[in-house]
């Protein structure tokens, strides 16, 4: 048994690996160090807090038997989940920490004894508070992770789904969780804690269908920055700097993440949240629907056109995750290079269904991490270059974004793919993207339509190559 | 007069936001994904709750509601803990410079 002060220091100490831990990722160098921190900070974290209580009695042996079912589950998950999937096991990972918090503050207020906050019906107001604040967030957290889940897994539908009176019924549940936490402090009635957690399961649920597919990047950040602070308010009840710290961090780094792919998508974040745009904006598209001419060509002429190219940049975006595109797209990398040909990749911030996902899916394919580009970073280069490949991205490379007003997309940073000398495109049809925009630079000049399976094209790419 | 404890967490919550503010933006975006993974493995902490919450039950009754919630929430951030470090690794893992790449 250590005293409270010590146990304090090491949670102190766990913090600041966290910190660490994040520091770490600034350069993947670094990163692998940062990682390391940040398993020690949570060995550290685990053992003061067996060693404080210092009961290892029966109950011990059990607490040891559910941590290494976790455990174990937890490991086979990471080893088999495929990169193409991340997105969906991070979603899956945030709703875990979603339901934690909201069983460790069920936990909390049916034994306040244990974690010294009074007694059962006479629990301290503050500890109160910030257990209804942790337990509410946490179960937005979880049940809003769950439909972002369901939607990345494709088991329930991408596109948004909204009703009349959504955002009314919304505000009003929001306003009824502020008034239960009020009552539930006054009265001190475990009726109202339960309602609570059902009312904020319920708003977690319905303030995610509207938001569509695309707009994944966003939720899954914001749902990241809720995991946050649901375990800072769990912090706070427990009086853990522990907890609090990480919570913070985790809370402000979601919190940013969701800045930059609004940003990226030049959209406000309310807008996204408040959702509906895919399914507004596609009637639009569908009444300007005259066929234009497209070129079209084959694997054989887009081997040709790189084959005399000096340079060529790829653009991935999500088709190439779908089509799992991303080791067929390196080994004709390596074919270019191999003739002498640069080879660059560019991708745009909201690029895939979770910040970070095309770099991810590059680097699992063995493509190293200075080949590829940020879109300010390459942007300009375009116009030197001979051959842009875009292998499932569409929304991220439309010119309407910097020509048209009226678009919906107007003012979102593009990709400048048009500049170069000749563009590749790999697309299953000529169906518009996800924001149901036509794509202005199917039909231009100097753009080759690649129909086919991502896949499949660029393995018949290599070959004629 | 005495300082109330709450304002001391407080205070190391806030400061603790505004080094998150400045540590994720230095992260490279190009890590975006993994720093996702290790904000859900790290935010698991919460265990610590969970561990306090299933040792409470008695030496006679080891499960009691409350310590049932516990027992429940040790699995589930332990599944975050190891999933998340371990993705995370073998994320990193596959990071690599072009001349490690060429060897």
């Amino acid at each position: 048994m250590i005293s409270a002060n010590l146990s304090a220091i090491f949670y102190l100490i766990s913090g600041i690996l966290f910190i660490l831990a994040l520091r770490g990722l600034s350069s993947p160098e670094t990163s692998r160090q940062g990682n390391f921190f940040g398993i020690l900070g949570m060995i550290i974290a685990i053992s003061v807090t067996f060693l404080s209580i210092g009961n290892f009695s029966s109950g011990f042996v059990f607490v040891l038997i559910f941590l290494i079912i976790g455990g174990s589950i937890g490991a086979f998950i990471a080893y088999k989940i495929p990169m193409t999937a991340m997105p969906e096991l991070v979603a899956g990972f945030h709703s875990l920490v979603g339901l934690a918090a909201v069983f460790v503050a069920i936990s909390a207020f049916l034994n306040p004894v244990a974690f010294n906050l009074g007694s059962p019906g006479n629990i301290k107001l503050g500890s109160l508070i910030e257990m209804s604040i942790g337990a509410a967030v946490g179960a937005i957290t979880f049940s809003g992770s769950i439909i972002a889940f369901l939607k990345l897994q494709g088991i329930m539908s991408g596109s948004p789904i909204t009703f009349k009176g959504q955002h009314p019924l919304n505000a009003l549940i929001l306003i009824s969780i502020i008034v239960l936490t009020f009552l539930l402090c006054s009265t001190q009635s475990s009726n109202l804690f339960w309602i609570l957690l059902a009312v904020s399961f319920l708003i977690g649920f319905l303030l995610i269908i509207p938001i569509g597919g695309a707009d994944m990047p966003v939720v899954i950040s914001m749902l990241n920055s809720y995991s946050g602070w649901a375990a800072a308010g769990i912090g706070f009840t427990l009086e853990n700097t522990a907890l609090i710290i990480t919570g913070a961090l985790v809370g402000s780094s979601g919190a940013i993440l969701s800045y930059i792919m609004c940003k990226g998508m030049n959209r406000s974040f309310f807008n996204v949240i408040l959702g509906g745009f895919g399914a507004t904006e596609q009637l639009a598209s569908s009444k300007n629907k005259e066929q234009k001419p497209v070129k079209s060509g084959n694997a054989d002429d887009a081997a040709f056109l790189m084959k005399n190219a000096s340079s060529v940049i790829i653009v991935p975006g999500y088709g190439m995750a779908v089509a799992q595109a991303q080791h067929a797209l390196r080994e004709m990398v390596d074919t270019l290079k191999k003739n002498d040909i640069k080879v660059s990749y560019a991708i745009h911030p909201v690029a895939g269904r979770m910040p970070g996902h095309m770099n991810v899916l590059l680097a699992e394919a063995n493509v190293p991490y200075d080949e590829v580009f940020e879109l300010e970073e390459i942007n300009n280069d375009f116009a030197n270059a001979d051959v842009a490949f875009v292998i499932g991205a569409n929304d991220v490379t439309n010119p309407v974004a910097k020509t048209d007003p009226q678009s919906p997309i107007y003012g979102m940073p593009v990709l400048d793919v048009e500049k170069c000398k000749s563009v590749l495109f790999v697309k299953r049809s000529l169906s518009p993207g996800y924001a149901g925009i036509d794509n202005d630079l199917f039909y231009k000049e100097n753009t080759l339509m690649l129909f086919a399976d991502a896949k499949k094209m660029t393995e018949d790419i290599t070959k004629n190559l | 007069m005495e300082i109330d404890p709450f304002i001391f967490r407080s205070s190391i919550f806030i400061l603790s936001i505004f080094i998150g503010y400045y540590v994720v933006w230095s992260v490279t975006p190009s890590l975006h994904t993994p720093l996702m993974s290790v904000t859900n493995a790290i935010s698991s902490v919460i265990i610590v709750g969970a561990i306090i919450a299933g040792l409470a039950g008695d030496s006679e009754n080891i499960f009691n509601t409350s310590s049932i919630f516990g027992f429940l929430a040790i699995s589930l951030a332990a599944i975050n803990i190891f999933g998340g470090f371990l993705v995370t690794q073998r994320m990193l893992a596959m990071y690599k410079k072009k001349k490690k790449d060429k060897q």
